[in-house]
């Protein structure tokens, strides 16, 4: 195991790293807005794998990195829309809604993508270049693996303060903190809850495929039906180990990201125990993560209730 | 004659079968204090849910400053200058009072926090109003978080302000207070509708509008009628006081030994508290609201732990035993927010009733005995006169008094040996409150100890044969209530010790 512990693959291992982390990020920053709405959105996954295929399939006729992750996004909001009508006009039970809708998108997705391919062999593209800060990327150590990475990263990372801000400081982000917290006060002052929810679902939903997106465009050179492995149901663990806070919801998306990327490595280098113990290595931290931080005192009052106003 | 500021003209409100409002009309004019008296559940906060928007009439008219007013929404209320103090607070604990203030009231898109809480603390300033406009609403105590929710009427400058049983959590000192607010509105032309069960501030009013069963009565000018009149019309007959009967106490049955909890800082939430009540005795605790009264009716219900001292219950020491077994051994608690700790307001009439019994006398087994339940809903229903159209509907739709009786139908059942009641009759109409006078005495006769927080002293005083006094944590005295008068008592509330205690 000792291979996993030289500097370069350390190197190689945190850089990995950081393009795994903008998956999760992208995912758990759009459940932490959608959930402090009050919506459990349970459909993270299913909604990242439609972002993979659609991003893939835009991608294999286009060619065009920027469409493929525009059109991903508006998948994105078309199922944020799915999922809104479900939960919030007919209130149906929001875990009952994700995973529904995980199952739709995994049967979906799987027929779409062979009746696309035919007979044939699917089609692959190269993945996208990374985009280098000058200067910043040159510093040792950390200038590779902060600086030397996707456009997305980049932007990922920066929307950890933005969100952060957009909660705190905006009226849209206070009013969506209410219809979390205590949707009757939001009504009571004559603010549709409604609008609220269906903002964070779509913003939520949109990010997610965008992570999606991103994970299809530079992990993978063609689609699978198994490419999300997961990696949503890591968001929804990360916003509940960051106690419902975008800077501790990064920091647990770190976590497993790091993790993730030991595991890839770990098969790449070969060492000499069996790589599903590494593969299992995210989810066991995930649960660990779970026991371990009890505190839910960021917890909206009202998540997962379905709001009946008068 | 100047156009009212408000009229509503025959208006119309039903749930189901229920007439909440039949026909109403009645107007309100710049700069007058309009009082709705009514018995619980005689619509009074129907009424002012559709003149503030929120629920949509079913029939008539409402006229804001002579305009009919076509409100689709509460926001259009509050545009147009019409300010409701809600009767159960609508605050978001995890806000800070600011945020839950300036929520909805700003339109730019980033929160002007410097400039709001400069007009808060502006506002606060005119009005004499202590808060900290940055402190979290769950940090409150029940009677800031009542100034906390007026504040949030008083930002807009409305020209209407409704409010629905304010002093309901208020304490003789803070009404006085909000009393001088009123006057204050008053004269800058603002027109007030007032709900309140207690006829002194009933009084203060400049007209009357008495509601029963959903109708209105008739409306009186203050000055031409007298608080028995007001009565009489509100419940259709004739009230009289009640006398408590002496008997005699039994041997002790509830022992607190220098009970001490402590608090978030320096200050214990209760300090070297100490008494026995016997059995069918009845022990008042009078003082300001906050003052120690939750902490001490938690303690004894098991729900804190003592740092300090022993609770002892029928020779048995209770205060190591945890509240599931506490309640077993036969205590009733009354807790004092009754949407919050004393209902499940989601769960059915019928399932409230039952709750914290439902794995011993109506379960069969894992399951819940519906008949068995439905009968006993029917039944307390009846016993309890609680006005609704079925069992079925959720408990957060009743109204406050109805609530309360469902809460006291429950726990007066459990209450075989202690029965803990915190401001058992706040907001509670007098019809009301003399029932529940009457059931409590029941209980007394049973041999039930009762310990009773009120911020009532007439409560306490027609009910209890002794009367502590908490001031800070700490139990200033206890006096026998027929030895007494309201000034002793009040230089207890005030801090100050007594010689002779009893
Ligand atoms: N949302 C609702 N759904 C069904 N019934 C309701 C609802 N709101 C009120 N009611 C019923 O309408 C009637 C009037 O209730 P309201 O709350 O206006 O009484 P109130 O005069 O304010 O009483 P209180 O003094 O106890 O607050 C009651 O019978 C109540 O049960
Ligand atoms: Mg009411």
């Amino acid at each position: 195991m000792s291979e996993l512990l030289s500097p370069e693959i350390l190197m190689s291992i945190m850089t990995a790293a950081m393009g795994v982390a903008t998956i999760i990020l992208l995912a758990a920053l759009g459940e932490l807005v959608t959930e402090r709405a009050g919506i459990w959105n349970m459909g993270v996954e299913g909604t990242m794998l439609s972002g993979c295929l659609i991003a893939y399939l835009v991608m294999a006729s286009t060619g065009s990195p920027i469409l493929a992750a525009l059109v991903a996004m508006g998948a994105g909001l078309a199922v944020g829309l799915l999922i809104g009508f479900m939960t919030v006009t007919l209130r149906v039970d929001h875990f009952v809604t994700g995973l529904g809708f995980n199952l739709l998108a995994s049967g979906l997705t799987l027929f779409w993508f062979r009746s696309y391919v035919g007979r044939g062999k699917p089609p692959s593209y190269s993945t996208i270049d990374k985009a280098p800060i000058p200067v910043l990327s040159d510093i040792p150590v950390i200038g590779p693996i902060l600086f030397d990475q996707h456009l997305l990263t980049y932007i990922a990372f920066f929307s950890v303060p933005v969100i952060a801000f957009f909660l705190r400081r905006t009226t849209f982000g206070l009013e969506t903190r209410a219809a979390g917290e205590n949707p009757q006060f939001l009504e009571a002052k004559g603010l549709s809850v409604a609008t609220r929810q269906y903002s964070a679902l779509l913003f939520g939903s949109a990010l997610t495929a965008l992570g999606g997106a991103f994970l299809m465009l530079t992990f993978a050179d063609q689609f699978r039906p198994d490419i999300s492995g997961g990696r949503g149901w890591l968001a929804i663990v990360a916003v509940i180990a960051g106690n419902w806070r975008p800077v501790r919801t990064m920091i647990a998306v770190m976590v497993f990201a790091i993790l993730d990327s030991v595991a890839v490595h770990a098969q790449g280098v070969g060492v000499d125990v069996p790589y599903q113990f590494f593969l299992m290595l995210p989810y066991v931290a995930s649960i660990l993560l779970l026991v371990m931080i009890r505190s839910r005192s960021g917890q909206p009052a009202k998540l997962g209730v379905p709001y009946l106003r008068h | 004659m100047s156009t009212p500021t408000i009229e509503a003209r025959g208006l119309c409100k039903s749930f189901g079968p229920v007439r909440a409002n039949h026909n109403i009309s009645f107007s309100v004019d710049a700069g007058e204090l309009f009082c709705l008296f009514g018995e619980n559940g005689a619509g009074k906060s129907t009424l002012s849910a559709c003149l503030t928007g929120l629920y949509p009439p079913n029939d008539g008219d409402i006229l804001f400053k002579g305009e009919p007013l076509r409100m689709a929404s509460a926001a259009d209320a509050i545009r147009s200058g019409i300010g409701l103090v809600h009767q159960h607070f609508v605050l978001v604990p995890d806000f800070t009072v600011l945020e839950n203030i300036v929520i909805g009231s700003e339109k730019g898109l980033i929160v002007p926090y410097k400039e709001a809480e400069a007009k808060l603390r502006q506002i606060c300033e005119t009005y004499g109003i202590e808060i900290e406009p940055n402190a979290l609403v769950r940090d409150l105590s029940v009677g800031e978080r009542q100034w906390a929710e007026l504040l949030k009427a008083l930002y807009f400058d409305a020209d209407l302000l409704i409010l629905d049983e304010p002093t309901a959590t208020l304490d003789i000192e803070n009404s006085k207070k909000l009393f001088r607010i009123i006057d204050k509105l008053k004269a800058d032309g603002v027109a007030l509708i007032l709900i309140s069960h207690f006829l002194d501030e009933v009084m203060q009013a400049d007209r009357v509008a008495v509601l029963r069963q959903g109708e209105l009565v008739g409306i009186r000018k203050t000055a031409e009628t007298t608080p028995e009149e007001l009565t009489r019309m509100m419940v259709g007959r004739d009230v009289e006081p009640k006398h408590r009967e002496h008997s005699d106490v039994g041997p002790a049955r509830l022992v607190l030994e220098n009970v001490t909890v402590a608090g978030v800082g320096q200050v214990p939430d209760l300090n070297d508290v100490s008494f026995t009540i016997h059995q069918g005795e009845i022990l008042g605790i009078a003082g300001v609201a906050g003052n120690g009264q939750n902490p001490l009716m938690e303690v004894i219900a098991g729900v804190r732990r003592p740092a300090f001292g022993r609770i002892i219950l029928d020779g048995v020491v209770i205060s190591d035993k945890a509240a599931r077994d506490i309640k077993d051994m036969g205590l009733g608690h009354i807790p004092d927010d009754r949407f919050v700790e004393g209902l499940v307001p989601e769960l059915s009439i019928e399932e409230n009733l039952i709750l914290g019994d439902h794995r011993g006398e109506y379960a069969r087994g894992a399951f819940l005995d519906f008949p068995k339940m439905r009968q006993r809903a029917e039944q307390a229903i009846k016993e309890f006169q609680i006005s609704t159209p079925s069992a079925d509907i959720p408990a957060g739709n009743l109204s406050g008094g109805n609530a309360q009786r469902v809460i006291l139908a429950r726990e007066k059942r459990l209450a075989t040996k202690v029965l803990l009641a915190n401001q058992p009759t706040r907001g509670l109409d007098i019809g009301v409150i003399e029932y529940i006078h009457t059931r409590l005495l029941e209980k007394r006769a049973e041999g039930v100890a009762m310990l009773i927080a009120s911020s009532e002293l007439e409560d306490l005083l027609s009910l209890c044969d002794r009367i502590g006094v908490l001031f800070q944590g700490r139990l200033m005295g206890i006096v026998k209530t027929d030895q007494t008068n309201l000034e002793e008592i009040g230089l207890l509330m005030a801090g100050q010790p007594l010689e002779n205690a009893a």
